[in-house]
């Protein structure tokens, strides 16, 4: 059995949820934006995570508590609801990540061949990031670009069917810069934001959604009266 | 629902507009929205399970329950833990699908579990291995690795998780969430990498943590304590109720080799709902402590040495004599909310029949007035779960009553109650609370005038609509009100009053006293407090039935325990002094609030015994040491808050010469030369019977009935016992460890065994008023009590608020290691304006000082409480003190001025 690690003595509970201090300003106005787009607040859980991962690159503790406190659920809640996801990480990440997909069409189009390759030339094994920060390399489930195989994402966005050659040219652009107008940053999931809806008025989308339930309930009557 | 309802004990609920369906051909009724599962197993159909839990939301997560249900497309396989009975419906358990569905889902579960039985805690008593046994396909197609992890790591002080035996139920997460409101433990990851977990560096630090690892299927929570100790086979049984607070959580008292090794909670509606705090399971442990006293000993040359118990008590009885000859009211008696009731009753005939002294009190300046306690009618908590509205009056449930928290937040949360809370802080239940009113020390029941008769409350803190909120939720239907102590550090008058004021203005208002010692409720009523004699009579109302009954009563009414002390310590007018003191489990010195006075008091007594359980800060001033048996060690019964009696079991033989409190009395009055005339604790519970009004017809026929394995609401008239035997057969999947102990062979029984001939009598056969007095009235209404007078703050003080912790210096805790490593140093809390003013900023440190005493202590902020009053948590360390040096009793509130260094 290994050392048992020393544990805080129980705590009065927080009583009141403490205001986020590792996530930025800006980030803080859109998480409450995103917040109000949902009767429960709950549910803005994992925009936020994202959020989280676009000011840090990946999903931080700090920025897990902070989430808990906007949204009113526990850490332990936002770390057990991120940690199914592939697309959000709890663990630091590199400022690309590279997904190689082995999914059966890619598999067949030598995605095996190219992964290991990969594990090569970066030095690392699928999961593991670069000594300098730069890349994580990822194995991926099918990706839905099948028909360029084998297909590799970088930060999420296709970079087509690469070969051994083409994949250490991505890797050396990655690492210059050179792909940086198309490729941002790990976590970065839109550069365009949305704003459609976010900035509508709180109290306008609650009548919009009172409305549409009426009618929902309406056309729900209409069809049981129909069965009937 | 009548109140008679209200307070059956887990007796049947009738099925009356339930629906009809088939079990495997078999005709029966389910009630309304019941789960299959449930209703089959009412019905006498066991379906196999995990995940469902009978007091949890079900979730369909493992399938073992899995059931033929027939519907227009014929037989499908449903989980029947997540389907409700439908009229009409017919459903299969047994056919070869279900067989199938059974053998193909455990072995599943298989493919991932370490079999590890021989090594794991659970083994014996596991569902896992049972209904493998019972539901599994014998044979397993796996044959590659399987899952490793890191073992065990500990997700708190007192649970460790062995994360490959997991099953994925999410019973734990699911009771943190739900039961617990405390979702600090959740499924990590996805797949088969999926593991119970925290967040890093926020263990699970509930105060319910311990109820996971018995609701676990399987060995994957086990308990710090309890890991590696024991096999369940090897375990001896006896149903029994937790007396750690008064909460009285009915619990399986496990033991081997006469060493406790756990308690386990046992599942009765009106209480526990099978649930316990941790605190009551693990203080358990005490009992076994290598410290225990076990022999009588006497102070000779300046050093205890143990002595035969004739001679201690002689010894007891030369030093009562001498100060009884003066006046009996030099003896007092302190403490009695460890005893039985039937020690409390012993030890009180003792006190007030044979040493004619009245100054006897279970409670430790940390209560409120008996009369007030004792009067105001009763609610139980059913009652309380669900009323429309319940008044906090008290401190935060969650420090002090555990079990009571989650009956109300489960009633605030999923059911229909609205909490009206009065305090000074904010509490765990404030974010659960309708409206929230805060109130500085001895302005309660300044706050209850301006609730009831429109004025303006004290505090002007309060947000415009609160308290018109709070008027018309105490104005709707019924209400009750938990009265009991928000602070140590100003009278327990105050805050009576409050209560009296709310039982004026709500006539219908029920009351549940939120007084957390043990017993303390049944000392109460056993008389152990000044002004009150057994059966919840006042002194005078039951002198002439007291008379006949003991033969003497005192003549005045005696003084309380701060009156006593501060009559010891020569406080008090010439000639009043009290000069003995008999210390019943209570140590004044951590228990008393105010710290300096129980010093003096104890140095200054000319005569001073403990009957203690272990070694405590009083006996360095005890003449005499008597040796106490301890809970689980001693049949009898106790009373919890709601005045509900429980019969105790005994599993364990007390060590050494210790001896149970009744029975210390009964030979103590013999070497005063009186014969009480008891010689088992059965015939002090007869006496109580008969004499005790309150209690009348609550036999021992009456307490050992099967029926009454939920304990008995006294007044009798309150409670429908009915004779038959439990309701609920015991879910050995939700109560793993109990069933499988007493499906081994142990049964269940109390240890208060019924004599044959109490039934025949009845308890009219019993009434000794034939001819003599009439029977006293029982106490009704709030009573008279004086409250002080508390001058207005000055500007330049703090008033300060002393609350309590669950893991704090006291006994129960710091008798138990993996306890009392839990007990967290204080701070000062204050308000951040208070703070600002002073330039002292978190973590920093303030210097507090009155007439006598100064401190420096570390502050916090804390915006719940008002301007000017500052709040502690008694009996932690504080500084290098604690708060119980800044409080002096001389004063009804405590007034302190904050200096920054
Ligand atoms: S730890 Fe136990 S209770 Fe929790 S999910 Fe796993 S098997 Fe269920
Ligand atoms: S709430 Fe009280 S009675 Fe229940 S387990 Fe805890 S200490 Fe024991
Ligand atoms: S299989 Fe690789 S993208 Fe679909
Ligand atoms: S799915 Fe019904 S008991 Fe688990």
């Amino acid at each position: 059995m290994s050392e048992p690690t020393p544990i805080a003595p129980p705590r009065r509970a927080a009583l009141a949820p403490a205001a986020p201090v590792h996530l930025n300003a800006e980030i803080v106005v859109r998480a409450r934006q995103l917040i109000a787009l949902y009767p429960e607040r709950r549910s803005a859980l994992i925009p936020l995570c994202h959020l989280a991962q676009e000011q840090d690159g990946w999903l931080t503790p700090e920025a897990m508590v902070d989430i808990a406190g906007l949204v009113g659920v526990t850490p332990g809640e936002v770390l057990g609801t991120a940690s199914f996801y592939d697309m959000l990480h709890t663990e630091p990440v590199g400022r690309h990540v590279v997904a190689v997909c082995t999914n059966i069409a890619c598999l067949l189009g030598g995605a095996a061949e190219l992964l290991e390759h990969a594990e090569h030339s970066l030095g690392i094994g699928a999961g593991g990031t670069t000594a300098d920060g730069a890349i994580t390399l990822e194995e991926a489930e099918c990706l839905a670009d099948c028909d360029r195989v084998p297909c590799v994402q970088v930060n999420h966005r296709y970079v087509g069917a690469q070969t051994p050659e083409s994949f250490d040219q991505l890797v050396a652009d990655l690492r210059s810069g050179a792909r940086d107008a198309d490729i941002p940053p790990h976590g970065t999931l839109i550069r365009v934001r949305r704003t459609t809806g976010i900035e509508a008025d709180p109290v306008a989308v609650a009548e919009e959604r009172r409305l549409a339930a009426v009618a929902r309930s309406a056309r729900a009557d209409a069809a049981d009266g129909a069965g009937a | 629902m009548g109140d008679q309802d209200a307070e059956t004990g887990g007796t049947d609920a009738p099925v009356d507009e339930g629906v009809e369906f088939t079990i495997d051909g078999r005709t029966v009724r389910a009630r309304k929205g019941e789960m299959l599962i449930a209703a089959a197993e009412r019905a006498g159909t066991f379906i196999p399970r995990f995940c469902y839990h009978p007091r949890m939301e079900p979730v369909g997560m493992c399938r073992m329950c899995l059931v033929e249900v027939s519907g227009p497309r014929g037989a499908t396989l449903m989980p029947s833990c997540f389907i409700e009975a439908a009229p009409g419906m017919e459903i299969v358990t047994d056919s070869a699908k279900v067989k199938k569905a059974q053998d193909g889902v455990l072995e599943f579960l298989l493919i991932n579990h370490p079999l590890d039985c021989p090594v794991c805690d659970k083994g014996g008593e596991c569902p896992l291995q049972d209904q493998t046994l019972a539901y599994g396909p014998g044979e397993s197609r796996f044959v590659e690795e399987k899952r490793h992890f890191e073992k065990p790591i500990p997700i708190s002080d007192l649970v460790l998780l062995d994360r490959e035996r997991c099953i994925q139920c999410s019973r734990c997460t699911r009771f943190a969430d739900e039961v617990a409101g405390e979702a600090q433990i959740d499924f990590i990851g996805r797949g088969e990498q999926i593991q119970i977990g925290t967040f890093p560096e926020l263990p699970f630090t509930s105060y319910f943590s311990g109820n996971t690892v018995q609701i676990c299927p399987v060995g994957a929570l086990t308990a710090t304590p309890y890991r590696f100790t024991a096999r369940p086979w090897d375990l001896d049984q006896v149903e029994s109720t937790c007396t750690t607070c008064s909460v009285g959580c009915r619990v399986a008292v496990q033991s081997s080799s006469n060493r406790l090794t756990r308690l386990l909670g046992i599942d009765i509606d009106p209480v526990n709902h099978g649930w316990l705090c941790d605190k009551g399971r693990f203080a358990a442990d005490a009992v076994n402590s290598e410290d225990r006293l076990t022999e009588p000993m006497i102070r000779k040359e300046g050093a205890l040495v143990a002595v035969s118990w004739h001679e201690a008590l002689e010894a007891v009885a030369t030093g009562l004599k001498a100060a009884v000859a003066e006046r009996p009211e030099s003896v007092g008696i302190i403490g009695g909310a460890r005893l039985t009731n039937e020690g409390a009753y012993a030890w009180a005939r003792l006190a007030k029949g044979v040493l004619g002294t009245d100054s006897v009190d279970a409670q430790i300046g940390d209560g409120l007035p008996a009369e007030l306690v004792l009067g105001l009618p009763r609610a139980t908590i059913d009652q309380a779960a669900s009323a429309s509205t319940v008044v906090l009056l008290t401190g935060d449930v969650r420090e002090e009553l555990p079990v009571l928290f989650l009956r109300l937040r489960a009633a605030a949360v999923d059911g229909d109650v609205a909490i009206v809370e009065l305090s000074p802080q904010a509490t765990s239940l404030t974010a659960h609370a309708e409206v929230s009113l805060r109130y500085g020390p001895g302005d309660a029941a300044a706050l209850v005038d301006a609730l009831v008769s429109g004025g303006t409350p004290p505090n002007a803190a309060a947000e415009p609509g609160a308290l018109d909120r709070a008027r018309q939720l105490m104005g709707e239907g019924p209400v009750v009100v938990i009265v009991g102590r928000p602070s140590l550090a100003e009278d327990g008058e105050l805050v009576a009053d409050a209560a009296r004021k709310l039982s004026a203005a709500l006539p219908e208002a029920r009351f549940l006293p939120a007084l957390r010692r043990g017993n303390v409720l049944g000392a109460l009523d056993m008389g152990l407090a000044p002004g009150v004699l057994p059966g919840r009579v006042a002194l005078e109302d039951g002198r002439a039935w007291f008379e006949e009954a003991w033969g003497s009563v005192p003549l005045a009414r005696g003084r309380g325990t701060a009156d006593m002390l501060a009559a010891a310590a020569g406080d008090q007018a010439e000639g009043s002094a009290v000069t003995a003191l008999v210390l019943l489990g209570a140590d004044p010195l951590t228990d008393f609030p105010d710290r300096r006075l129980a010093e003096r008091a104890l140095d200054a007594a000319d005569f001073v015994v403990a009957v203690v359980t272990a070694p405590g800060a009083a006996l360095d001033h005890a003449d005499v040491v008597l040796p106490a048996a301890e809970a689980h060690e001693r049949p009898g019964t106790t009373t919890n808050l709601e005045g509900r009696v429980f019969r105790l079991g005994q599993k364990l033989v007390p060590p050494g010469q210790a001896w149970p409190d009744w029975m210390i009395a009964g030979e103590l009055a013999v070497h005063l030369g009186h014969d009480l005339g008891f010689d088992s604790v059965g015939t002090v519970w007869d006496e109580i019977e008969r004499v005790a009004v309150s209690h009348r017809g609550i036999t021992r026929t009456v307490l050992d009935a099967h029926g009454a394995a939920d304990g008995v609401v006294a007044p009798l008239s309150l409670s429908k016992v009915s004779l038959a035997r439990r309701n609920a057969p015991l879910d050995p999947v939700a109560v793993p460890g109990v069933e499988s102990v007493e499906r081994q062979g142990a049964s269940l029984q109390a240890g208060l065994a019924a004599s044959p001939n109490a039934a025949a009598d009845g308890p009219e056969a019993a009434d000794p008023s034939d001819g003599g007095p009439s029977r006293p009235a029982v106490l009704s209404g709030p009573g008279e009590f004086a409250v002080p007078h508390v001058a207005p703050a000055d500007g330049y003080s703090v008033r300060l608020v002393a609350s309590r912790v669950l893991y704090d210096g006291g006994a129960a805790v710091a008798s138990v290691s993996t306890l009392a490593g839990l007990v967290a140093p204080g701070a000062l809390r204050a308000n951040p304006h208070d703070l600002d003013e002073l330039g002292v900023s978190s973590g920093g440190q303030v210097r507090l000082r009155s007439a006598t005493a100064s401190a420096v202590v570390p502050v916090e902020p804390d915006a719940s409480l008002p301007r000017k009053v500052v709040a502690a948590d008694f009996n932690v360390p504080l500084g290098d003190g604690t708060v119980a040096d800044l409080i002096d009793r001389a004063f009804p509130v405590v007034d302190l001025r904050m200096e920054s260094l």
